[in-house]
């Protein structure tokens, strides 16, 4: 076959629930070329945040990812930190690393289970998804919420772990030990499983170097990099834990960082109730001087980079958001090229891309002569169009 | 009587309802071993009900080939069916080389599905046509070697009734090494035939969206979907005649056949989609070498 056809992955596709427009150039099962499009779903959310006062962004941009919620509010807390030069309670600091750790788990549990999916695995799916359905309960337990936990406060976290939940905390994690070790038996030694992963969607060091990935998709492409470590925030740096690399780069790799790293995470929680002391959990901030600050935080998709610029009012005057998928996405272009459309679904879906965390503005140039609606051009479309039913409605019921 | 046979009992309805009512175990195993509870018996009933009475969608062009397909899948199946039904009833009243007519049979689904969906224009669904024409290709060889390991086995009988005369006389063919070599062979073929994990690429929902059947809806699908069913029932019948011949009675060939369907239905849970050629590259390897050793075990009276 010498001609390319496109093969659409989006708006709407079962693949992802998301809108994304990925076009694969295809010949024959053979993807030669990607076009990444996505912007469907801009929020305006730094705008927005810039309307808001400062105790307010948090509840915001918590709003950003569904399943990275407290990742957003963290960076936002440390950049407003660093631009205020807040000392935040030692207590608050080990209960944010608690929070940030819960949910890594149940990020990683839910990308495996979607991976699972992905494949055509679905047992591994329904599996993976019970399995996280216990570290919500505990979020709700503790936090009050299931996904959106509303704890990151400017100077400390917004509620207290009580010592009544510890245990119940302490138990849920021994009980997820069995089934990660579960899931590492079944996933990591399936040779189905490995045959469908090992050697595709190769990205390899240099390839991940300048593509600029971040989080997981770096550390299984060998770049040793994690905030966590590298900047520590919160309590990283008061207790000890492993950064889980791997050199392979396929999606295979991809797959082992994430399920190691549920051990890590529960090690990381098992310590810090531990070691978390009593006292204050909020440092109580009244003003915000002028100055501007970032925040770095290690979402379970990677790096989010938050920076905060504040002109001493009670609202931040420019708030930047990057996403870890931001810069992940992008890599498809190299690590689905190559590949089958098989090997092609499940590539899109290893770096764990979040896509409304990563919406942009997109800039449409106007082509020929076609018109370009904008939202309110549709709006009025719809409303001519309801006119136009009504209109024939009472036309039947008087005819 | 012939009338009766064809629609009736063991044709059409019954099938239908013995299809239908597989789809359903499978999809209350499944739920049960994903941790949901799974739907009703009567699901898969209305399921079919529904969707033939939703609207139809044609391609612009070729709506005849479009339409027929779907029906000329059934027809064959149901036609297998009654053929294989009928062995089982009346073994000793089947037509000569009956096997063979069957085996012709159980190819046409997968034609009629590459002719409808390859006449919809669809580019996925043309990547859907392409998959399934390579599994076809794939699944044939070992599948047909695996019969004739039966054939030779059963001093060479090409009627159903005949091999379970076989059968009845000396033994299930499963109790024998080429017997359960070939049986192997034969329920990943079917498997592959079915349409099931790990060989559904040609459907694959998350990489082409259903590739074959992306384009159909209403009534035409739900005859796509009453096929599935039905083949689910037949294929395990044809794998009950061929290789657990022995003690027909409807307590044990009921057992049978649920002992079957718990298979196709575990290994179904149990794997990831396999890519194309991988599943080329594994029935046209191990699974044609299985059903080669089970001919040669069989020629050697094993």
């Amino acid at each position: 076959m010498s001609h390319k056809v496109i093969i659409p992955i989006g708006p709407y596709h079962p693949l992802q629930e998301e809108p994304e427009y990925f076009r694969l150039y295809v010949e024959g099962e053979k993807v030669v070329d990607i076009d990444i499009v996505i912007g469907y779903m801009h929020r305006g959310i730094e705008e927005l945040s810039e309307h808001k006062h400062f105790d307010q962004v948090p509840f915001l941009v918590e709003r950003i990812c569904g399943i990275c919620s407290t990742s957003h509010p963290l960076a936002y807390v440390n950049a407003m930190e660093d631009l205020a030069g807040i000392e935040v309670p030692e207590r608050a600091l080990y209960i944010r690393t608690i929070i940030a750790e819960l949910e890594r788990i149940h990020s990683h549990l839910l990308w495996l289970g979607l991976a699972g999916h992905f494949i055509g695995y679905n047992t591994v799916w329904m599996w993976a998804w019970k399995y996280r359905e216990p570290v919500l309960d505990i979020f709700e337990m503790i936090t009050g919420n299931r996904n959106h936990y509303a704890m990151m406060k400017v100077g400390g976290v917004r509620r207290d772990i009580i010592d009544d939940d510890i245990p119940e905390l302490k138990k849920t994690l021994d009980e997820l030990i069995p089934a990660v070790n579960m899931f590492k038996g079944a996933v990591m030694d399936d040779p189905v499983i490995q045959a469908r992963l090992k050697g595709i969607g190769i990205l390899n060091r240099q390839q991940a170097i300048d593509w600029c990935v971040v989080g997981p998709t770096a550390r299984a492409s060998g770049v040793n990099i994690d905030i966590r470590r590298d900047d520590p925030y919160a309590a990283y740096d008061k207790v000890s834990w492993n950064v889980i690399v791997e050199k392979e780069g396929d999606i295979f790799a991809k797959t082992k960082v994430r399920i190691l790293e549920l051990y890590e995470c529960i090690g990381i929680i098992r310590q810090c109730l531990n070691k978390m002391p009593k006292g204050a959990f909020d440092a109580d901030i009244k003003e915000i001087p002028p100055g501007e600050g970032i925040g770095r935080v290690e979402a379970p998709r990677g790096e989010c980079f938050h920076y905060v610029k504040s002109d001493g009012t009670n609202r931040p005057i420019r708030h930047k958001i990057r996403a870890p998928s931001y810069v992940n996405v992008a890599s498809n272009k190299v690590a689905c090229v190559g590949g089958t459309i098989s090997d092609a679904a499940i590539t899109l879906a290893a770096v764990d891309p979040c896509y409304c965390c990563t919406e942009r503005v997109a800039v449409l140039k106007k082509v020929d002569n076609k018109k370009i609606l904008n939202g309110w051009d549709l709006i009025k479309l719809s409303q001519e169009k309801t006119a136009q039913l009504k209109e024939g409605l009472r036309d039947g019921k008087s005819g | 009587m012939i009338l009766f046979n064809y629609l009736i009992f063991p044709g059409f309805l019954f099938s239908a309802i013995v299809g239908l009512l597989s789809g359903w175990v499978d999809r209350k195993v499944t739920a049960r071993l994903q941790w949901r509870v799974g739907p009703p018996w009567y699901q898969n009933f209305v399921d079919i009900l529904k969707l033939s009475g939703k609207e139809i969608i044609l391609p612009e062009r070729s709506k005849i080939t479009f339409l027929f397909s779907p029906f000329l899948g059934l027809l064959s199946l149901v036609l297998a069916a009654t053929m294989l039904g009928k062995a089982v009833i009346f073994p000793f009243q089947g037509s000569l080389g009956d096997l063979i007519v069957v085996i012709y049979l159980l190819t046409i689904p997968a034609i009629a599905l590459i002719l409808g969906a390859s006449s919809s224009g669809n580019p996925l669904a043309s990547i859907g046509v392409s998959r399934e024409m390579k599994l076809l290709l794939a699944y044939e060889l070992p599948f047909i070697l695996s019969i004739i390991a039966v054939i030779v086995k059963n001093a060479g009988a090409l009627q159903l009734g005949q091999i379970l005369g076989y059968q009845m006389n000396f033994g299930s063919n499963i109790a024998s090494i080429s017997g359960v070599l070939a049986f192997l062979a034969a329920l990943l073929c079917v498997q592959a035939k079915l349409g099931f994990v790990p060989f559904d690429a040609p459907e694959a929902e998350q990489e082409i969206m259903g590739g074959v059947l992306i384009e159909y809806s209403g009534l035409p699908l739900a005859v796509f979907k009453l096929s599935k069913a039905i083949l689910l029932y037949v294929a395990a019948l044809l794998l009950i005649v061929l290789f657990m011949g022995k003690d027909l009675s409807p307590l044990f060939i009921s057992l049978k056949f649920i002992a079957i369907l718990v298979l196709i239905i575990l290994i179904k849970n149990t794997n990831p989609r396999l890519r194309i050629d991988q599943i080329m590259r594994f029935f046209w390897g191990p699974v044609t070498a299985l059903a080669f050793i089970a001919v040669v075990l069989a020629m050697l009276g094993l």
